[in-house]
């Protein structure tokens, strides 16, 4: 077990160590480089003198692996992804101010599928091809083929311009955060949903469950001890995936609903070239992805005992 | 029983036909866009703004007064014809190297595999809005983008495909009877692992629709005038209070076209493998 998790901790650290490599070196790819543009956007007079001293406090003529390894050691060590052009400061403090709105919004997004996925996947298996089953299948189908904007945008003129029962947008109280929520949420539940039902349908035409009614145990003991546990092992390696895909979505659901988080930011700093603030971005959303697939591991090993006694596979 | 399969494998047969039709005529909505639409989508009549659907406007128009049945004929033409594009490289792309890594395995299979495992460990939508933020916003930048970051899921599936078929007592005698590797990848193994790919491709279009539209919703796609569905979507936003078809007829394109690459990808695979059906 700690074995594990300590193996794990040592591939997190190399995908980490290549994230930043990718992140730091995308800034290479740029068609321009910053000294340029900041000469460019600053009135444009090519001085060798300024620009020999711009080159050396923000030290582009150093050879690559300098350069990164500074840039490295201040984001290690400080957080520190130097000043963002288009807020004019730190964009470590940017990030202070709004990712912990991005994250309630996952956090509770996440919930909201798990909540609406659950039930009615189980629903969905249990009746199956019953008119229950039929319902949540077509709509789940439906829910898979549309874009979660615009499901959020339709969400926005009836809840909000028709109805004036929600605001439009902001992030100010709770009634703000229902629509983002749902919007957030509905993509992912259909595909959980449909997956839940996959998986426990599979699981339901075992032939322990005729072993477990043949010795009299009742239905929805069968299907909440039995099959629940068994199919919840098929999903779980699925969400720590899916919350990578969540925090994809937070970047259009924020932009849509102007929701004061990290991707509304983003969006804003990919039209400013405001290219620090997206390298702190990208090394954020990379960091917290990769968190959170670890503690998905690790809960996973939890659940399967054959992993927590130590009889892994092979 | 027998006959009942029989029966069964003709209803997926016509149901493929049908869903390929559908999807046909809707690309040929897109393709032929120059010779259907009514108007050209970038001509603005000022003194027909915000115009509701019906009259001569089918579909309305917008706030410049462009007609936007033509916007989204012409967005059609790109949004699909990327959706496609993106799928056929990175399918191949991934289909070849995960097949080679699959069969040579060694060195070449571990570093395929730690690269795949490296680019799957981001989340796939961050890295690649990244990446057109840092190469510059356009269409072949994004569509260089997704590539960049999609074909690790082919490279997986056909690598274990590869794998589950490479050990079986056929492929032993095709040895013995002295075939070359070459011979056995493209006699034996190919025509094995690319009917349940085929099924993994269509399935995949309307997925990659979705981001398509997304990525262009944040403005990472082509650059204004140029009609495309979910540009669209994000300019109707603002005029929801007076044109709310603005944001209805893009979105439902988008949703249509979905649901046919989706269904005929489900069709697909109750053809080949009709024993896992999903309906």
């Amino acid at each position: 077990m700690s074995k594990m998790i300590r193996k794990r901790l040592v591939s997190l650290c190399i995908i980490l160590f290549g994230l930043s490599i990718l992140t730091f070196g995308l800034t290479y790819l740029l068609p321009s480089d910053p000294v340029e543009e900041l000469i460019t956007s600053m009135g444009g007079s090519h001085d060798p003198e300024v620009v020999a001293k711009l080159e050396e406090q923000y030290g582009t003529s150093r050879p690559f692996w300098e350069q990164y390894a500074d840039w490295i050691q201040g984001v290690v060590l400080h957080g520190d992804f130097g000043i963002s052009v288009k807020y004019n400061k730190p964009v470590k403090e940017v990030i202070a101010q709004k990712l912990p709105n991005t994250v309630k919004l996952a956090c509770i997004s996440f919930l909201t599928m798990i909540l609406i996925a659950f039930p009615l996947g189980i629903l969905s298996a249990v009746y199956k091809d019953r008119v229950a089953d039929y319902i949540i299948r077509f709509m789940s189908f439906i829910g898979v083929s549309m874009p979660s904007f615009w499901f959020g945008m339709l969400l926005i003129w009836i809840f909000a311009v028709r109805l004036g029962w929600l605001p439009v947008a902001g992030s100010s109280s709770w009634k703000h955060i229902v629509m983002p929520t749902l919007t957030l949420a509905m993509g992912m539940s259909c595909s959980y949903i449909r997956r839940i039902r996959a998986v426990m349908v599979e699981q339901l035409g075992e032939e322990y469950i005729t072993g477990c009614r043949s010795r009299g145990i009742g239905k929805m003991r069968i299907i909440f001890l039995h099959v629940l546990p068994n199919s919840l092992l098929a999903v779980i390696t699925m969400l720590g995936m899916s919350f990578g895909g969540l925090l994809g979505g937070t970047m259009i659901v924020e932009t849509v609903f102007s929701w004061n988080g990290i991707g509304q930011v983003c969006t804003t700093a990919i039209s400013a070239r405001d290219y620090s603030l997206i390298q702190g971005y990208t090394m954020w959303m990379g960091f917290i992805y990769v968190i959170v697939n670890l503690l998905v591991d690790i809960s996973y090993s939890f659940i399967d005992p054959r992993i927590r006694r130590g009889m892994a596979q092979k | 029983m027998k006959r009942k399969m029989s029966l069964s494998m003709k209803k997926a047969w016509i149901r493929f036909g049908v869903l390929a039709a559908l999807a046909l005529l809707f690309l040929s909505f897109a393709l032929f866009a120059s010779v259907l639409a009514p108007f050209d989508p970038l001509e603005s009549h000022y003194t027909d703004m915000l115009k509701a659907p019906g009259g001569t406007y089918l579909f309305g128009t917008d706030q410049l007064g462009r007609d936007l049945f033509s916007r989204i004929l012409y967005g059609g033409k790109s949004s699909l014809l990327i959706a496609f594009a993106v799928t056929a490289i990175i399918s191949s792309v991934g289909i070849v190297i995960g097949t080679v890594a699959g069969f040579a395995g060694g060195i070449f299979d571990n570093l395929l595999m730690r690269i795949s495992d490296m680019l799957m460990a981001f989340p796939g939508y961050i890295f690649t809005i990244a990446l057109v933020s840092f190469i510059g916003v356009g269409l072949p930048n994004m569509i260089l983008a997704m590539s960049l970051t999609g074909w690790t899921f082919y490279a997986r599936i056909s690598r274990s495909l590869v794998l589950s078929v490479k050990n079986n007592v056929y492929i032993e005698q095709a040895r013995l009877g002295g075939a070359s590797n070459w011979k056995i990848l493209i006699h034996y193994i190919i025509p094995n692992v690319l009917p349940s790919l085929l099924v993994n491709i269509f399935q995949d279009i309307g997925g990659e629709l979705l981001t398509i539209s997304g990525l262009s919703l944040l403005g990472l796609g082509s650059p204004p005038p140029t009609p495309e569905w979910g540009f669209m979507l994000s300019e109707g936003k603002d005029y929801m209070y007076s044109a709310p078809w603005m944001l209805i007829f893009p979105g439902l394109v988008i949703l249509i076209s979905v649901v046919l690459f989706n269904l005929l990808g489900d069709s697909i695979q109750d053809l080949m493998n009709p024993k896992e059906s999903t309906w």
